[in-house]
C-alpha cells in the first residue's frame, strides 16, 4: 500500500462506510419520528410523544455522529481527490452545493427547535418540526444520489477548458433516470434500518419484560413500515436498478453476478466464489437461466460475460464487487421473508407471544446496516475503474501533490478517532435503551388512557 | 458573474464566522468563565440548539465555493491538505463533546468533555485563522495550479513556505483573540448574573488584545504584502470596510461602557465582518495568490465554473439562502432570551 492512490481510496473507502453508518439510521428515523408525531396529533394520544421522544434522543446522537462524519466527506473530494474536483465542480458542486443550502440548514434549524422546543412550539408545530427534518433528511439523500448517479451515469454536461465538464442542463443532472431509481433503492434500504433498529429495541424489551407498552408499539409500527419497504426495495426498485445496470454498465453487471462467459440463458449465481486468475465460479450453486430472464425478461437472452470487455475495463477488485453484492441481495431475500413472516403473525395478533420472532427480530439488528453497506460498495466498486463513468478513471482523479505518506498520516489519525466515535456511540445508544421510553416524572405508559397496546 | 459569486461566498463565509465564531469564542471561554457544572451548563444551552446551524454555514459556504470555484476548492483543499484534515478532527471532536457531554452526567464525564469542547474550539480558532494567513500571503502554486504545503518549514513568510510562518500565526493570533471577544460578548448578552459580569469583565480586557492586535496585524500586513494596498488605491470606496471595522471595534468599547449587551454584541459581530470584508476586498480580484509565479496565482476569472451553471446555480442559491436565512432568524427567535439557571437545570438534556 505504498500506492498513494490505493491510500486515497482506502481513506475515501473508510470513512464514507463510517459514516453511512448514521444517516443511513437517521433517515430511516426520520421517517419513524414523523409517523409517531403524527399519530400522536391526530389521536391525541401522549404515549406516541413519549415513543417519539425516547427515538428523538437516538436520532440526536445519530444525527450529530453523521453530521460530524459527513463535513470529512464534502472536505475531501477537494483534499483527496483534487483533479477530479477541478474536472467536475462545476457539475457536482451544484447538488452538493444545493444539499447545504437547502437541507443542512433545513434540518439543523429544526433539529434544533425539535430537540429543545416541545415545550415553547406546541404539539402542531412540534409535529411541523418533525416534518421539515424529515423532509431535509430525506433532500440531503435526493442530491447526494444525485451526484453519485451523475458519476455512474453522467448526464446534462459537455466538455470544457483541460479536461473539464460543463454543466449544460441542470434539469438533466437533477433528474438523471440513473438517481431516481437509485434514490428509491437507497432511501427504502435507510427505511429498512431504522424499522430493525425500532423493532430490535422493541422485540428487547418485550423479551426483558421492559416497558413493554412501548416494546409492542415499536414493534408494531416498525413491522408494518419495514415490510413495506423490505418488498418495494426487491420489486421494482431493486429491479430497476439491476436493468439500468445492465444497459449502461454491463461489464459490472457481468462482475456483480461472476458471470466470465457470455451465455444465452444465463443463470443466476446464488452461491459461489470468484475465481478471477482462472475465470471462473469455484463451488456454484444457480438457478439455470433466472439471469437472462430478471435482465431481460426472456429465459434464453443473451447476457454479457466479463469476456466480451478487454480487462482493463474491469471493476478492479471482483471479488468485493460479487461478494457485496451477493450480500446485499441475500440479506435482502431474508428480510423479506423476517418481515413477511412477523407482518402476518402481527395481523393474527400472535406476534407478541412468538419469542422465536422476537429473538430473530432482536438479533436481524446488525444485518440492514451490513446490507446497506453492502449495497454502496456494489455501487461504488461497480463503477470502477472509473471515477465518472466512462469519462474520467480513478487515478486520474487523485490529488497529485498529496503523498501516500500524508494520506497515511490522517487515515491513522480517522482510524483512531472514528474507533472511539464508535464505541461511545454503541455506549450512549446502548444507555439510552437501558433509561427507556418512559423517564421519571412523566406518567408512566400503562396508566394514560385510551392507549392499548395489545 | 465570477465577481457576483465571489461576493456571495464571501457574504457565506462572512455568515459563518459571525454565527459559529460566537459558539466556537463561548467555547473557548467555557473553562475559565464558567466555574461551576451549573454555569457550564448555562454555556452549553446559550448555543446547543444554534451550534449545529452555525456550522451549517461552513458547508454550505464549502459547497458554493466547490461549485462556483471548482479549481480553487481543488488547489486549495489538496494543498491545505494537513491542516485541514487537523480542522476536521476539531470540528468532530468539537460537536461531539457537545453532543456527548449532555448524555451522561457525572463530574469525570462533564470534565473530560468540557476539556475537549474548550481546547477543540481554541485550536480551531487558531487554525481558521492560520488558514486565513496563508491565502492572503500567498501559496507555492505550480504552472498546472497544484501545491502542498507542509506544516512549517523556517516559519518565514517567504521562500519555502509551510502553513505556519510567524505572519500566519500572528494572524491565528488575532483570530483568537477576536473569536474569544465575540464570544465573550455572546455570553454577556445570553446569561445573567455573576457569569454575565464575568464574561463583561472578560470582554473589557480582551477588548484591549484585539485592539492592540489589529493594529499589529494591520501594519505587518501592508508591510509584508504591498500589493494588498492596491485595490484601495484603485477603487477608494473599498475604505468603507476597514473603516467599518474601526468604527466597529469603537463600538465594541462604548457599549460595554455603557452596558448594553446586546449591542456589544452586534458590534462585535460588525467589527468581525468589517475585518473580512476588508481582507477580500484587498485580495479582490485574486482568490488564491501564488508565492512562486505572480501569473500562476488564481483569480476570479481563472477559478470559476463555467456560466451556465453560475447562472442556474444563482437562482436556487437566491431561494434557498432566503430559505436559510428565514429558518436562522425564526430559530433565533424562538430560543431569544436570557438563559436562566433555572431553565437549563429544567431540561432533560443541555
Amino acid at each position: 500500500m505504498e500506492d498513494a492512490l490505493t491510500v486515497h481510496r482506502f481513506h475515501f473507502a473508510f470513512t464514507i462506510t463510517f459514516h453511512y453508518i448514521f444517516p443511513q439510521l437517521t433517515m430511516g428515523l426520520a421517517l419513524l419520528i414523523f409517523i409517531l408525531k403524527s399519530l400522536a396529533l391526530r389521536t391525541g394520544n401522549q404515549v406516541w410523544n413519549q415513543a417519539a421522544r425516547f427515538w428523538a434522543k437516538i436520532f440526536g446522537i445519530s444525527f450529530a455522529l453523521g453530521v460530524v462524519t459527513g463535513i470529512p466527506m464534502e472536505f475531501q473530494f477537494g483534499t483527496n481527490w483534487s483533479q477530479f474536483s477541478r474536472a467536475a465542480g462545476g457539475v457536482i458542486g451544484q447538488t452538493l452545493a444545493m444539499e447545504g443550502v437547502f437541507s443542512f440548514f433545513l434540518e439543523s434549524s429544526f433539529l434544533g427547535l425539535f430537540l429543545f422546543g416541545e415545550k415553547r412550539l406546541g404539539p402542531r408545530a412540534h409535529w411541523l418540526s418533525s416534518l421539515m427534518m424529515f423532509l431535509g433528511s430525506w433532500l440531503s439523500g435526493y442530491l447526494i444520489v444525485a451526484t453519485d448517479a451523475w458519476m455512474q451515469h453522467p448526464v446534462g454536461w459537455a466538455p470544457g477548458p483541460n479536461g473539464s465538464f460543463e454543466l449544460t442542463s441542470f434539469w438533466a443532472l437533477l433528474l438523471n433516470p440513473w438517481g431516481l431509481w437509485q434514490y428509491a433503492h437507497t432511501m427504502l434500504g435507510a427505511v429498512q434500518t431504522g424499522c430493525f433498529t425500532m423493532a430490535a429495541v422493541g422485540a428487547y424489551y418485550l423479551l426483558s419484560n421492559l416497558h413493554a407498552d412501548f416494546g409492542k408499539l415499536f414493534v408494531r409500527v416498525s413491522v408494518w413500515v419495514g415490510v413495506i419497504a423490505a418488498v418495494l426495495q426487491l420489486f421494482p426498485t431493486g429491479d430497476g436498478q439491476g436493468k439500468l445496470i445492465a444497459r449502461y454498465q454491463p461489464v459490472t453487471l457481468a462482475a456483480m453476478e461472476g458471470l466470465f462467459e457470455t451465455q444465452q440463458g444465463a443463470p443466476l449465481v446464488i452461491l459461489g466464489q470468484p475465481d478471477v486468475p482462472n475465470r471462473r465460479l469455484d463451488n456454484p450453486m444457480m438457478i439455470p437461466r433466472a439471469l437472462s430472464f430478471l435482465t431481460y425478461n426472456r429465459w434464453a437472452a443473451k447476457v454479457d460475460g466479463l469476456d466480451r470487455f478487454p480487462p482493463s475495463e474491469w471493476p478492479d477488485n471482483i471479488a468485493l464487487l460479487y461478494f457485496s453484492y451477493h450480500m446485499m441481495v441475500g440479506l435482502g431475500t431474508i428480510f423479506i421473508a423476517i418481515l413477511v413472516l412477523a407482518a402476518w403473525k402481527l395481523f393474527r395478533g400472535t406476534l407478541f407471544n412468538s419469542k422465536f420472532m422476537l429473538w430473530t427480530l432482536m438479533l436481524a439488528l446488525p444485518f440492514p446496516f451490513i446490507a446497506n453497506t453492502a449495497g454502496w460498495i456494489t455501487a461504488e466498486v461497480g463503477r470502477q475503474p472509473w471515477i465518472i463513468f466512462g469519462l474520467m478513471r480513478t487515478r486520474a482523479g487523485v490529488s497529485p501533490l498529496v503523498s501516500a505518506g500524508n494520506a497515511w498520516f490522517t487515515l491513522l489519525g480517522f482510524l483512531g478517532l472514528y474507533s472511539i466515535l464508535g464505541i461511545l456511540f454503541l455506549f450512549l445508544v446502548y444507555r439510552e435503551i437501558e433509561h427507556g421510553p418512559a423517564p421519571a416524572g412523566f406518567p408512566a405508559s400503562r396508566t394514560t388512557p385510551g392507549f392499548s397496546a395489545d | 458573474m465570477g465577481s457576483v459569486w465571489f461576493c456571495l461566498v464571501a457574504f457565506m463565509l462572512a455568515g459563518y464566522v459571525v454565527l459559529d465564531g460566537f459558539d466556537i469564542g463561548a467555547g473557548i471561554l467555557h473553562l475559565w468563565i464558567a466555574r461551576s457544572n451549573a454555569e457550564r451548563r448555562i454555556v452549553i444551552r446559550s448555543i446547543g440548539p444554534v451550534w449545529d446551524g452555525n456550522e451549517v454555514w461552513l458547508i454550505a459556504a464549502g459547497g458554493t465555493l466547490y461549485f462556483a470555484f471548482p479549481a480553487l476548492y481543488a488547489a486549495g483543499f489538496s494543498g491545505f491538505y494537513l491542516p485541514l484534515m487537523m480542522v476536521l478532527w476539531l470540528l468532530i471532536l468539537r460537536g461531539v463533546s457537545l453532543e456527548f457531554r449532555s448524555h451522561v452526567g457525572g463530574p469525570i464525564w462533564c470534565a473530560i468533555w468540557d476539556a475537549t469542547f474548550s481546547l477543540s474550539s481554541l485550536l480551531l480558532a487558531v487554525f481558521y485563522g492560520a488558514a486565513l494567513g496563508n491565502v492572503v500571503r500567498g501559496v507555492p502554486l505550480d504552472a498546472a495550479g497544484h501545491f502542498f504545503e507542509p506544516l512549517w518549514t523556517n516559519f518565514l513568510p517567504t521562500g519555502q513556505t509551510g502553513i505556519l510562518d510567524w505572519y500566519t500565526i500572528l494572524v491565528g493570533v488575532v483570530a483568537l483573540a477576536a473569536l474569544t471577544l465575540h464570544g465573550a460578548a455572546w455570553l454577556a448578552f445570553k446569561t445573567e448574573g455573576d457569569l454575565q459580569a464575568r464574561s463583561l469583565r472578560g470582554a473589557s480586557r480582551l477588548w484591549w488584545l484585539v485592539a492592540a492586535l489589529t493594529v499589529v496585524i494591520t501594519a505587518a500586513s501592508f508591510r509584508l504584502l504591498p500589493d494588498l494596498a492596491s485595490s484601495f488605491r484603485l477603487r477608494p470606496w473599498g475604505f468603507v470596510f476597514p473603516v467599518l471595522a474601526v468604527a466597529a471595534l469603537l463600538g465594541v468599547k462604548l457599549f460595554l461602557r455603557m452596558n448594553r449587551d446586546g449591542l456589544v454584541f452586534a458590534a462585535s459581530c460588525a467589527y468581525l465582518v468589517g475585518m473580512l470584508t476588508s481582507v477580500a476586498f484587498s485580495l479582490y480580484p485574486n482568490v488564491l495568490p501564488a508565492s512562486t509565479n505572480p501569473y500562476w496565482g488564481l483569480t476570479v476569472s481563472s477559478a470559476k465554473a463555467a456560466d451556465y451553471g453560475l447562472r442556474i446555480g444563482l437562482i436556487w442559491w437566491a431561494i434557498g439562502m432566503s430559505l436559510a436565512v428565514s429558518y436562522t432568524v425564526f430559530t433565533y427567535r424562538n430560543f431569544a432570551g436570557k438563559i436562566s439557571s433555572q431553565e437549563s437545570a429544567e431540561h432533560d438534556s443541555y
